[in-house]
């Protein structure tokens, strides 16, 4: 019994009223952890109950304590009849079982109903005894971090990165189960709800598992989704970066352990391995993806265990990159690598005796960001995609009964989880395989995602080959003490990662090389895409950008495996597209790579999204990048030159006035000669045209048409000349506006404090029945560009700013509908500093008629301005005109969050006599001119929301809109209940919306996730912060946050 | 946000209050398309409709999670809600809060030109707020602040409307049309502070919006002033004497004193009679104001008048009820400057 959970009710407010006659509530509390339940006593006629229970006290298993969350439900007592629910509290107490993180969980939390949603308040005090359980097969990982960061958390300091580490669990969706069919709906939700929190916590305790046998005790870059897979069950799966953290105050001695392999197995290079179907996307600049075709999962291999063994000392980190001979090295790495797969696969195959699973099996990172030096080279961007069929989860052990007990993987065998297992490991071995032929060992950036629509599934992987640093890697026993120089020396870390990890003679792609233009020694490509944020030591020319390729495409519908085949058909196709669209949208913009690259395809019942966001830089080391030249098919017709030439003019136009906008204005090179391009004339015609069929015929242009290393666009029919007016259509941001979807704007060094986080959702009804894919691009393109447009207009007030992070998310939920729902932060910065790179951290001084702006809610704080103008008089009587309301069939909803900036983080408010912590919230994983003290774990929340008055409550807008607001309402509630102050790094993983106008109602579910953290102002600019410092700044935070 | 109250209060519909903020040039100042206009400001409507619900309870504003709202905001916040057309609240005060005022609203909206929206939403103040301190003990003014949060002055406003409502004082007939919320707002500032039971004794467990009934019992015996001849002439000369010289109106004061104490007398009689408490202002401008006001007083003669009026008294041996007469003079001496303008 190694836990003793505690809990205590203390009172509620707000409650509804649930006695119609009274028009008050007998209220009462059931408290429930596992399959123990307490009550407290009714308090009667109240709508802000004292319970002041006793404390209700829970014994048991650590491991149910990391599965499990608290649950506690207010009921209304009745008397005569049955007792009804006014709502729920599910407390996840995971962050209690570490030491260093939260000791207790104590305040409001909201109460929440998934048809009424938030129904007051309750007040509950929650504690855990852990008992010290040296128990070395213990199922339990307490004690192991959290972090959905996707960098090294501040105030940690990597001792070792460990790796890869993924799990997934698998149920059957209560939804789907037969009896629910006769439930209600909140019994249905609930018992949804309650499983998902559950295999949450299992997700998240077998990962914890693998982290401790490898040696570890954190998981960074931590992301879990959900599969809802309809009647084949719902699968949770979670990816993430082993790593041992040291926290920083404890000054440990810089780390010593690093290895080295030595580089030994000369081999050939010829392992640019095409993908299993030979469906090699015709991708080039970095980017591999492959599309495997559906696979029917007749899957009879059994999970061998799930105890996955520490690692065998399988290589991979080799030393690498000393010189310009790169490329050399690489290839003995490629073989070493596959044969280690290949033992890896054996064994695992053989092995019946639990032995291992090899973490290094997949060197991926989840990480975006990276302690200076991590980084050693950047080969490319890596994705593969495959189309599944879903077939029903066949549960043995489920059987009929009703118990959401789980499954345990290690007891039982089931096919199930094998199979998309399986399919995971598919996939990352292709990426492996990929990034293998670009030269590199490992994969940064690394995440993965799906997209269902009914059967069929699109599993999607991507990252961002690389070379690393060894020395951050613990690998064996193996220590070369000289390492260390060895890496330093050949990159300078400006450029270094720019540098080509791969052998310039066999290139796996074509590409041009020149050298550096910073260090002028080593190669570099003219284009790099990446999907990882800007190393903080990249030098850049000028601002960056936000980047975005849009792309719809029909398709017929189908079922089963002839759509499944279709998908899977039109999938190289979009990717090439999108790419396509990349490459021009960047080079209209004068610039040279992608950061933060994030490609997704969704897929409806009709038709494919595909929406590719990125941020584009020029980074100083590379290549300028060429303009892009028209080309006219029929060079005879004269007015058809004539239109060439105008666009050619708007074209050269628009890089001119993009060069100015972003500031780019690379120091002009003295010699060509030094770095003078490889010569590759078949690449200079590299043709960018969307229509890929037509590619080759096209390829065989004369050359000489246009300037040397401009990109031909060709013109010679109308789908081109629409392409390139979507090309010229992407309205640059208004003045005093910068975005970007990766975590800062390169070029921005300056942050004041001002942030503003929100959430915007919207759902576009598309009407015409029989649209083209032009038809249906245009809509997307301009659903999209509105969306940003609606942002810049909103936070106006706080020009000039940099919408960051702007993380787009598409999804076509039913046949007619698009869905985007976007999170992003704003944040100010200080405009006449706006060149210089500081060299310690950003100043931080908030003007404060800034922050007087930004204290009220976004959507509240419309226009203070135009308020102080608006006459106070009527507005005389205008007839509405109702063509406007009836012809805008787009449905939206922003939500702004409520970040009001208070003027001391710590002070809580105190207005009317109660107080309520302000809880700031930001996807980026730190606050500007905030430091953070400490990490109190991973916020992790899953929540449904039904509603059968969908018109009462204004529609599809006002019913997400008001969800929205009470999920930040229960994720700060929850924050500040551990005793924190903010969440960084949150996102919303998942907002599935169905409605059904016709019967008034409408459903959706959440996911979001963040960390919590305690921070406070940054006063002062002491560059280290004693310990003692951080003791009381952790003391007055605390006594702020109470 | 302040911005927002505003059109809410003002503009009926999400198509209103985008074409007033076009109008204020909002989109040429940050080259907006006005469908993200309409966007915004549909965003604008739902986030209040969701904080509306909050506002009704002020005191739940504080301590609500759904919002992180700094409290200087929520004051603004409350304050642009509970504010009200003084138009507005002329038609409805002294009203009944029923469902059949309400039903009237499209009216006073059309006579007012206060939207109909912003109408509904001001009467449904009025009503909460009088729903809630009606049956509380304590001083009127300090219960509306504490259960609204409103500033002092919008605190007394309310407590003025509430008092008004509570003793359906008659403030629509023709003859009182002159007279402003303002003026009305003050004349109930004095009878709260005067003559209602909290006003003498703060512990006693009654409620500020009701007069107090013995008081009123006590003015009966002021009528002594006018039947008692004697104490009636006495009174007038001593008045005369003091205002001989002093004012151009002399002549008609003279002339007109027993009348003019006839009526105010009679006012104070008369007052057990809810009925007649109805008509107090009524009253007043009719047996005072508009006698004054046809002789072409002035507001200095007024306020001489009244002065020696009430003082007077003082001096008359046999009149003992010098405490009842000051706490009546007081507040209509003060009620009749206030009132006493075109």
């Amino acid at each position: 019994m190694p836990g003793k959970l505690k809990a205590k009710i203390v009172a509620g407010r707000h409650l509804p009223v649930m006695d119609r006659a009274s028009d008050l509530t007998d209220a009462f509390v059931e408290v429930k952890f596992g399959n123990t339940t307490f009550k407290t006593d009714v308090c009667h006629k109240s709508l802000n109950p004292q319970w002041n229970s006793e404390w209700f006290k829970f014994e048991v298993d650590d491991e149910d304590l990391q599965d499990e969350p608290l649950q506690i439900t207010v009921l209304d007592h009745d008397t005569y009849s049955a007792n009804d629910a006014i709502g729920k509290v599910y407390i996840d107490i995971d962050p209690l079982l570490c030491t260093e993180a939260a000791s207790v969980i104590s305040g409001w939390f909201p109460i929440y109903d998934t048809i009424h949603g938030i129904r007051g308040e309750i007040n509950v005090l929650v504690k855990v005894e852990l008992f010290n359980d040296l128990n070395r097969f213990r199922q339990s990982s307490c004690g192991v971090k959290f972090f959905c960061t996707t960098s090294i958390p501040r105030c940690y300091r990597a001792a070792m990165v460990h790796g890869f580490v993924e799990e997934l669990v698998v149920n059957e969706d209560p939804e789907y189960q037969w009896i629910d069919r006769i439930r209600t709906p909140r019994a249905s939700n609930e018992a949804r709800q309650r499983l998902i929190s559950l295999m949450s916590g299992e997700l998240q305790r077998k990962i914890g598992l693998k982290v401790l046998e490898m040696g570890g005790n954190a998981v960074v870059g931590y992301l879990q989704c959900f599969d809802l897979e309809g009647e084949s069950g719902l699968v949770v799966r979670a990816i993430g970066t082993a790593c041992t953290l040291d926290k920083v105050s404890s000054g440990s001695a810089p780390n010593t352990n690093t290895h080295v392999h030595p580089n030994t197995a000369p081999a050939s290079n010829a392992c640019n391995s095409p993908s299993k179907d030979g469906k090699e996307s015709p991708l080039a600049h970095g980017c591999r993806s492959t599309h495997n075709s559906p696979v029917h999962s007749v899957c009879s291999s059994q999970r061998l265990s799930q105890n996955f063994s520490v690692s065998v000392p399988t290589l991979i980190f080799t030393g690498m990159g000393s010189g310009g001979s790169a490329g050399k090295e690489a290839g003995p790495l490629k073989t070493l690598l596959r044969q280690h797969t290949q033992t890896a696969l054996e064994q695992r195959g053989a092995s019946s005796s639990g032995l291992l699973l090899n973490a290094r099996e997949f060197p991926f990172f989840t990480l975006t960001s990276f302690p200076p030096g991590f980084l050693v080279h950047v080969g490319g961007v890596v994705s593969a995609r495959s189309v599944k069929l879903l077939d029903r989860i066949h549960n043995p052990a489920l059987g009929n009964t009703r118990s959401y007990k789980l499954l345990d993987w290690n007891s039982v065998t089931a096919d199930e989880p094998e199979t998309r297992d399986a399919w995971w490991e598919e996939i990352r071995q292709e990426i492996k395989s990929h990034a293998k032929a670009l030269g590199c060992h490992a994969v940064v950036g690394y995440s993965e995602s799906t997209s269902i629509c009914e059967e069929v599934c699109i599993l999607s992987a991507s990252g961002t080959a690389a070379i690393l640093n060894p020395r951050y890697m613990r690998e064996g026993c193996l220590d070369i003490g000289s390492t260390d120089h060895r890496f330093e020396d050949p990159s300078p870390p400006s450029c270094g990662f720019c540098h080509i990890p791969y052998d310039e003679l066999n290139m796996p792609f074509p590409a041009q090389l020149t050298y550096c233009y910073h260090c002028r020694r080593q190669k570099v490509p003219d284009v790099l895409f990446t999907t990882i944020d800007l190393p903080s030591e990249a030098a850049v020319t000028g601002k960056g950008c936000l980047i975005q390729a849009r792309l719809c495409r029909l398709k017929k519908k189908a079922q089963g495996e002839v759509n499944a085949t279709a998908i899977s058909n039109l999938l190289p196709f979009m990717e090439y597209e999108l790419h396509t669209q990349l490459m021009n949208k960047l080079k209209l913009r004068n610039m040279n790579a992608l950061f933060g690259l994030h490609i997704q395809i969704s897929v409806g019942e009709n038709m494919l999204l595909g929406l590719a966001s990125a941020t584009g830089v020029y980074l100083t080391a590379l290549p300028a990048p060429g303009g892009i030249q028209i080309a006219g098919k029929t060079p005879g017709d004269l007015s058809n030159e004539h239109h060439i030439l105008t666009i050619q003019k708007r074209i050269n136009d628009t890089i001119a006035k993009n060069k100015e906008l972003y500031q780019i204005n690379p120091p002009e090179l003295t010699e060509e000669g030094l770095g003078s391009p490889i010569p590759e004339p078949r690449q200079r015609s590299r043709l960018f045209r969307s229509h890929s069929e037509s590619s080759d015929e096209l390829s065989e242009l004369d050359l000489s048409h246009g300037k040397k290393d401009a990109f031909v666009l060709e013109i010679d029919d109308t789908d081109a000349v629409e392409d390139i007016h979507s090309l010229l259509t992407d309205a640059p941001p208004p003045t005093g506006f910068y975005s970007c979807n990766t975590e800062i704007m390169p070029g921005i060094y300056n942050w004041t404090s001002g942030i503003q986080m929100f959430t915007s959702v919207r759902v576009f009804r598309l009407s015409n029945a029989n649209l083209t894919n032009q038809g249906l691009n245009k809509i997307f393109t301009d659903l999209c560009e509105n969306l940003l447009k609606s942002f810049y207009f909103k936070l106006r007030s706080m020009i000039p700013c940099c919408l960051c992070h702007l993380n787009f998310t598409v999804a076509v939920p039913e046949e007619e509908l698009i869905q985007v729902a976007v999170t992003a932060v704003a944040m100010t910065f200080d405009k006449d500093q706006a060149q210089e790179k500081p060299a310690e951290k950003p100043i931080n001084k908030g003007s404060s008629e800034n922050e007087e702006q930004l204290q009220f809610p976004l959507e509240l704080c419309a226009d203070v301005s135009s308020a102080n103008t608006q006459p106070s008089s009527k507005v005389s009587g205008v007839p509405e005109s109702t063509n406007v309301s009836s012809r805008v069939s787009s449905l939206e909803r922003c939500s702004p969050l409520p970040e009001g900036r208070s003027r001391s983080l710590r002070s809580s408010r105190s207005f009317g006599g109660s107080s309520v912590t302000v809880v700031k919230m930001t996807p980026l994983s730190f606050l500007p001119g905030i430091r953070i003290i400490k990490y109190l774990g991973i916020i992790n929340m899953f929540f449904i929301r039904e509603t059968t008055s969908l018109r009462e409550e204004g529609g599809v807008s006002g019913f997400l809109h008001s969800f929205i607001a009470e999920v930040f309402a229960m994720v700060r509630a929850h924050v500040a209940a551990l005793g924190g102050n903010a969440v960084v790094s949150y996102s919303m993983k998942e907002c599935v919306l169905m409605e059904n106008p016709n019967k008034n109602q409408a459903q959706c579910l959440i996911n979001v996730s963040g960390d919590a953290v305690i921070c406070v102002r940054e006063t002062d600019q002491e560059p280290t912060a004693s310990m003692t410092n951080i003791g009381q700044t952790c003391c007055s935070a605390n006594d702020g946050a109470t | 946000m302040l911005l927002h109250v505003t059109m809410i209060v003002f503009c009926p519909t999400v198509n209103d209050a985008v074409k007033v903020r076009m109008e204020g040039g909002v989109l040429d100042e940050c080259e907006a398309s006005a469908d993200v206009l309409l966007s915004d400001t549909m965003d604008q409507y739902r986030t209040f409709q969701m904080c509306e619900r909050l506002l009704h309870s002020p005191a739940k504003l504080a301590n609500q999670l759904l919002f992180q709202i700094p409290p200087h905001r929520q004051t603004v916040l409350i304050e642009r809600y509970y504010a009200f057309d003084d138009a507005f609240v002329r038609e409805v005060l002294g009203k009944k809060l029923s469902k059949g005022t309400k039903k009237d609203l499209d009216d006073i909206s059309a006579k007012t030109g206060v939207t109909l929206k912003s109408c509904r939403r001001q009467f449904d103040n009025f009503k909460r707020v009088f729903k809630v301190v009606e049956e509380l003990k304590g001083p009127l003014v300090e219960n509306i602040r504490q259960h609204f949060l409103l500033s002092d002055k919008l605190a007394r406003d309310y407590a003025a409307i509430v008092f008004f409502t509570n003793n359906r004082f008659e403030t629509g007939k023709r003859k009182l049309q002159y007279l402003t919320f303002q003026d009305f707002a003050f004349c109930a500032g004095q009878l709260i502070n005067n003559w209602t039971v909290g006003a003498v004794d703060n512990m006693v467990e009654d409620m500020d919006v009701d007069l107090d009934k013995e008081f009123l019992q006590e003015l009966k015996e002021l009528k002594i002033l006018i039947t008692d001849k004697d104490l009636l002439d006495q009174h007038k000369s001593l008045v005369c004497t003091a205002l001989r010289g002093k004012t151009k109106a002399f002549n008609e004061m003279e002339a007109n004193f027993k009348n003019l104490s006839r009526g105010l007398v009679n006012i104070a009689a008369k007052l057990t009679n809810t009925k007649d408490v109805r008509d107090f202002f009524i009253d007043l401008v009719e047996k005072f104001i508009e006698p004054c006001r046809s002789d072409r007083w002035t507001a200095a003669d007024m306020k001489l008048y009244l002065t020696h009026y009430t003082n007077s008294a003082h001096i008359l041996d046999t009149f003992k009820h010098q405490v009842v007469w000051d706490r009546y003079m007081g507040v209509i001496k003060s009620c009749i400057f206030k009132m006493y303008h075109d």
